[in-house]
């Protein structure tokens, strides 16, 4: 099983219940012009596939489906690539089983 | 925010800050506990196996009213190739008694009832509140709590950090390091919901009787990993978890490993046709008794997965994490009734009773085997778990061939793998690390 299995993880998402704190991203990317190894990472290691490469080759994080694991905190902050919060009271992912 | 000053502010409800603040409020202390999802348990995430041992000494009398899923009459251990398992595997009416041992759970449900329990002892419990960082006085004492509710600041004699293995507050306030990618995984799970018959069906069950089963093998490709699949009422929680430093180097993906597990032709026919309600991921610390931080300082514990507390052997977690809030409570209540401030020099009481516990003196036992694992990832997920199918696949396959052949052969390929001096090194540190 070596061939590589396409999977939609929006479909994954759509599962869940979320309340978007919306204009308040709770992950911040620090603006670059080529992206560190451990940034590129996160392309792959989000499971909520969070981080896109942008048409200019920079890696761009969108919020709204993420399950507020912080895989991507402890690869990138170290290194200042990205700034990690927790959502504001209330908001981001609502688990009904967890 | 709130101007009443309280004995102690415990920060998350999870197992660890549910017990320590049931159990502090039972010893008559004002307590604040503070959670940022919409009811506690909504931002919780665990496979989850509760063991009932832990759960009596803070409630006796849980399984009354407690949303128990299954009571575990069998658990398998799973050693897989790309096509096979290899299964131990082990049942016992023993486990059908009258206070049974493990069961497993839904967590965001089962969270929610523990911290009823909580609010009823009469801790005041404020959901929808993040904490966003520690208030320290100009010695560095941690004298409460900032949040992001207006005038968000309030103060406690000691503050209780059960805030989880991403807990933010106290490496902010470096108190303790951020996990490092080779001390924690990252689990991804599913939840399929099946009709209860069918799951009673396909998994051998009778009634509430429950199963799980932990797989590791060619499943993590390569990787420091483990799948499990454990039967609810009426869903099997599908997931898989590596360490995050892997899959940092290798460019593999959470969700590509959950559903190459998913498609495995031993696991495939257990979720057919089932309706999956959720997916979430959670960090899981890994890094055993050399990962744990400073667990206490003037004015502050930390608890639980915060504390790395987990058992990466047993995949215990909750217990340990239930244990250390117990006992943090039972430590800052001894404090408090001898009127001491909670000043790191007594709060060491906390670190003196955990060490005497199974928590300290379990993940002690095993402090080797997290690095053994991870710098022997290959031969322990990929290469011993292909020779033993193979091997298991000579031994029953009836093909005409001698059986002192088909030993040579099976000695062969374990021989020419890792070479005798391989194969002993690994036992004998298999046997170190376990010890």
């Amino acid at each position: 099983m070596t061939t590589e299995i396409s999977v939609r993880v929006e479909d994954k998402l759509f599962y869940n219940r979320y309340l978007v704190d919306a204009g308040r991203a709770h992950i911040k990317v620090r603006p670059h012009t080529v992206p560190s190894p451990a940034l590129l990472s996160l392309l792959k290691a989000c499971p909520a596939r969070c981080y896109e490469l942008s048409d200019k080759g920079q890696v761009e994080v969108t919020v709204d489906g993420c399950v507020e694991c912080g895989t991507c905190r402890v690869i990138g902050e170290p290194g200042g690539d990205i700034e990690w919060s927790y959502p504001r009271g209330g908001y981001g992912v609502l688990f009904k089983f967890g | 925010m709130i101007e009443e000053k309280f004995d102690a502010i415990v920060v998350g409800a999870g197992m660890a800050g549910n017990a320590c603040a049931l159990t502090l409020a039972r010893r008559g202390l004002k307590v604040l506990q503070l959670e940022r999802g919409e009811y506690s348990g909504s931002k919780n995430v665990q496979g989850a196996i509760l063991y009932a041992d832990m759960l009596e000494k803070l409630i006796p009398d849980f399984r009354e009213d407690a949303p128990l899923e299954r009571h575990l009459v069998e658990q398998r251990f799973w050693m897989m190739d790309d096509r096979s398992h290899v299964g131990l595997h082990y049942r016992s009416e023993d486990f059908n008694e009258e206070r049974p041992n493990r069961y497993t759970i839904i967590r965001a449900q089962f969270d929610k009832w523990f911290s009823s329990k909580v609010r009823e002892a009469g801790a005041v419990v404020l959901c929808e509140t993040t904490v966003t960082e520690l208030a320290q006085d100009a010695y560095g004492r941690v004298i409460g709590v900032r949040t992001d509710r207006h005038d968000g600041e309030v103060h406690a004699d000691v503050v209780v950090l059960a805030e989880g293995v991403n807990g933010l507050l106290g490496t902010r306030a470096e108190l303790r390091e951020r996990p490092k990618p080779d001390n924690v995984a990252l689990a991804v799970k599913e939840m399929h919901f099946l009709p209860r018959e069918t799951i009673e069906a396909r998994f051998n069950l009778r009634g509430d009787e429950g199963t799980v089963i932990e797989a590791a093998g060619t499943i993590s490709r390569g990787m420091t990993g483990m799948g499990f699949i454990y039967a609810n009422k009426e869903c099997v929680s599908l997931g898989i978890g590596c360490l995050v430093a892997d899959f940092q180097k290798t460019g593999e993906t959470p969700y590509g490993l959950l559903e190459r597990f998913k498609r495995h032709p031993s696991v495939a026919p257990l979720i057919e046709g089932s309706e999956v309600k959720e997916y979430s991921a959670h960090l899981i610390p890994e890094g055993g008794y050399n990962a744990i931080p400073q667990l206490y300082g003037d004015g502050w514990v930390v608890v639980g997965d915060a504390a790395q507390l987990n058992n990466a052997i047993h995949r215990e977690g909750s217990n340990l994490a239930m244990t250390s809030g117990r006992i943090a409570a039972e430590a800052i209540f001894q404090v408090k009734s001898r009127r001491d401030p909670m000043t790191r020099q007594n709060l060491a009481l906390y670190k003196q009773m955990l060490d005497d516990s199974f928590v300290i003196k379990d993940l002690r036992k095993y402090k080797d085997m997290p690095q053994l694992l991870h710098i022997q990832s290959q031969n322990f997920f990929l290469t011993y778990p292909q020779l033993v199918s193979k091997a298991m696949q000579n031994f029953v396959r009836v093909d005409g061939t001698p059986k002192a052949d088909k030993e040579k052969t099976t000695l062969r390929s374990f021989v020419k793998a890792r070479s005798w001096s391989g194969l002993f090194g690994d036992a004998f540190r298999f046997a170190r690390a376990w010890r």
